[in-house]
């Protein structure tokens, strides 16, 4: 089973560097756990919103719609991609996230190949895009 | 106890079992008393966390709980032989701080230690594969005994006699000077790679775990990745199992029937394990190890992944892939299955040929693929009561029951009613 372990940041607060650097510390071990255990699949950080663009497709053409980066809510900063056992090891490792308290981590759950009747044909990718 | 808490406390094990059996082990000098005073922490776990819950941190329980009885065995110890100085140096050792960052790289030497004693040589393949799942995969006696379709006295067993084994021939839980950690490296892939097939060769079946086998050996496999990434053979093994895996869901039919290589549908091949796989066999070729066992066999497997239909392989390097692998790891098996690929190369006629001259193999008596291949080449070639008595003999010596059912269906298919007279008249 695979999962997504997605990191949900506000604006990253700027705290002092040497906070800084035991965070990213703590986040390199973190990941490097996921490594030893066998579960790391892939992994990334992203830059913040200011290079973001958004498109949307409300007349069946993608058109860019400016993103303000100062908007407030969570963004995704970074993400773990796992294969474990169960949903219960995903929570596990979520919790075990040296994450900031303004942070979230969203667990979500990839669909798998066989996850698809066989049956459901062609229609198998565009039926998985929309999941 | 709920349900959602006892699957919580299995996946706390699952992730925390490997690191602490390792530290445990390093500082008691001691694997099978680490092994027994983590359980001892499991067991106080499971008794405590229901009514009192799961602590915020488990791991850090779990460790401090397994130290504290370390030390009451140790201290008894000690009163009997008065070796107070050791036992003073024990305790010490034990009541190392829980380190969450691991600066020393501590914890990658604990667990391979921990790999290469549960899979060190002076053990049976039985033994190693039990111990591994056991301190590295975190699964239970019964899990064990489920996956590998014995009873839990024998699980239980082999446990015990490997430990015993360990203890009696003073393996150290030390890892091993430079020139040794090839070969120990190699025999810790072997066991993967055991579970992996028990797994693999098991789908078919009914039982549930044994795909989670297959997920198992694959995790295995990536441990070891981190913990020796200069061992190409490791990647070699991991794309070989991430091809394998890909093909799970084109595997079977509906019902749980194999599916032939050549009849899957492949757009149901999972194509991230297939990126995954070339990834992993890239990886194992930039590192020196093209010729290794296991490297081969996944550059063989990459040749089905990348080809878009069964005739389009490209059967011309997988005839020269099998000629390497031959050379490093000579089996009659690696030569039927290059007869096969041959008879694609250049024709039934051909293959056959190749797979007479294997007839005589004393090492293939008994092994259903010998004729089940025979079959094929001879139905292809429209020698279809031949080709029937080679099936209905495959079937005969098929261990698994599904391929059993496979291979009499091929055989009855080629009777039909037009020639069930001769085809009586070929059986007899």
């Amino acid at each position: 089973m695979r999962f997504l372990l997605l990191l949900m940041s506000d604006t990253p607060p700027y705290a002092a560097a040497v906070t800084r650097i035991e965070a990213v510390r703590r986040m390199a071990a973190y990941s490097r756990a996921l490594q030893y255990a066998g579960v790391l699949l892939g992994l990334g950080r992203l830059h913040p919103r200011s290079i973001c663009v958004r498109f949307c497709f409300g007349d069946g053409h993608a058109r860019v719609v400016e993103a303000d980066a100062a908007e407030p809510g969570q963004v995704l900063g970074g993400y773990w991609m796992i294969e474990v056992a169960s949903l219960a090891e995903a929570l596990e490792w979520a919790r075990r996230c040296p994450a900031a308290p303004v942070d979230v981590i969203e667990v979500r759950q990839l669909r798998e190949p066989a996850d698809f009747p066989t049956d459901v044909g062609p229609d198998v990718t565009r039926h998985a895009g929309r999941g | 106890m709920t349900e959602q808490l006892r699957q919580r406390i299995e996946a706390v094990w699952r992730i925390e079992a490997p690191r602490l059996i390792g530290s445990l082990a390093r500082s008691l000098r001691d694997f099978g008393l680490a092994e027994e005073v983590a359980q001892d922490a499991l067991v106080a776990a499971l008794e405590t966390w229901p009514v009192n819950g799961v602590p915020e941190r488990p791991g850090a329980w779990l460790h401090t709980t397994a130290r504290r009885r370390a030390i009451d065995i140790l201290r008894r110890a000690a009163l009997a032989t008065r070796k107070h100085e050791q036992l003073e140096y024990d305790m010490t050792v034990l009541r190392e701080p829980d380190e969450a960052l691991d600066r020393d790289g501590v914890i990658g030497d604990d667990l391979l230690r921990l790999v290469l004693t549960a899979c060190h040589p002076v053990l049976s393949a039985d033994a190693r594969v039990a111990l591994t799942l056991r301190v590295l995969g975190g699964l239970s006696t019964p899990e064990i005994a489920r996956a590998f379709l014995v009873s839990e006295a024998t699980v239980a067993q082999r446990i015990v006699r490997a430990k015993r084994v360990l203890a009696e021939k003073q393996v150290p839980f030390e890892l091993p000077p430079a020139a040794e950690l090839g070969p120990r490296l190699a025999s810790a892939l072997e066991v993967v790679y055991l579970i992996f097939n028990e797994g693999y060769a098991a789908t078919g079946g009914a039982d549930w775990m044994r795909p989670e086998l297959c997920a198992q050996a694959l995790r295995l496999g990536r441990t070891i990745a981190s913990l020796a990434p200069g061992e190409p053979e490791v990647h070699g093994l991991i794309a070989l199992m991430e091809f394998q895996v890909s093909r799970f869901a084109a595997r079977v039919d509906a019902a749980g029937q194999p599916i032939l290589l050549a009849d899957q549908d492949r757009s149901r091949w999972d194509g991230s394990c297939i990126q995954r796989g070339l990834a992993a066999l890239a990886h194992a070729e930039v590192l020196g190890g093209a010729d290794g066992r296991y490297t081969l066999q996944a550059a063989l497997a990459a040749c089905h992944a990348l080809a878009g239909h069964y005739d389009s392989t490209d059967w011309t390097g997988i005839v020269a892939l099998y000629d390497r692998l031959a050379r490093v790891a000579p089996s009659p098996v690696v030569q039927l299955n290059r007869a096969v690929a041959l008879a694609m190369r250049d024709g039934p006629e051909a293959g056959l040929a190749a797979l007479d001259a294997l007839a005589g193999e004393p090492r293939l008596a008994g092994y259903h693929l010998l004729p089940g291949a025979r079959g094929d080449l001879l139905q292809r070639l429209g020698r279809r009561h031949e080709a029937h008595a080679a099936f209905e003999q495959a079937a005969a010596l098929a261990g698994n029951e599904r391929e059993r059912a496979l291979l009499l269906a091929r055989a009855a298919n080629l009777l039909n009613p037009t020639d069930a007279a001769c085809s009586a008249h070929a059986k007899d």
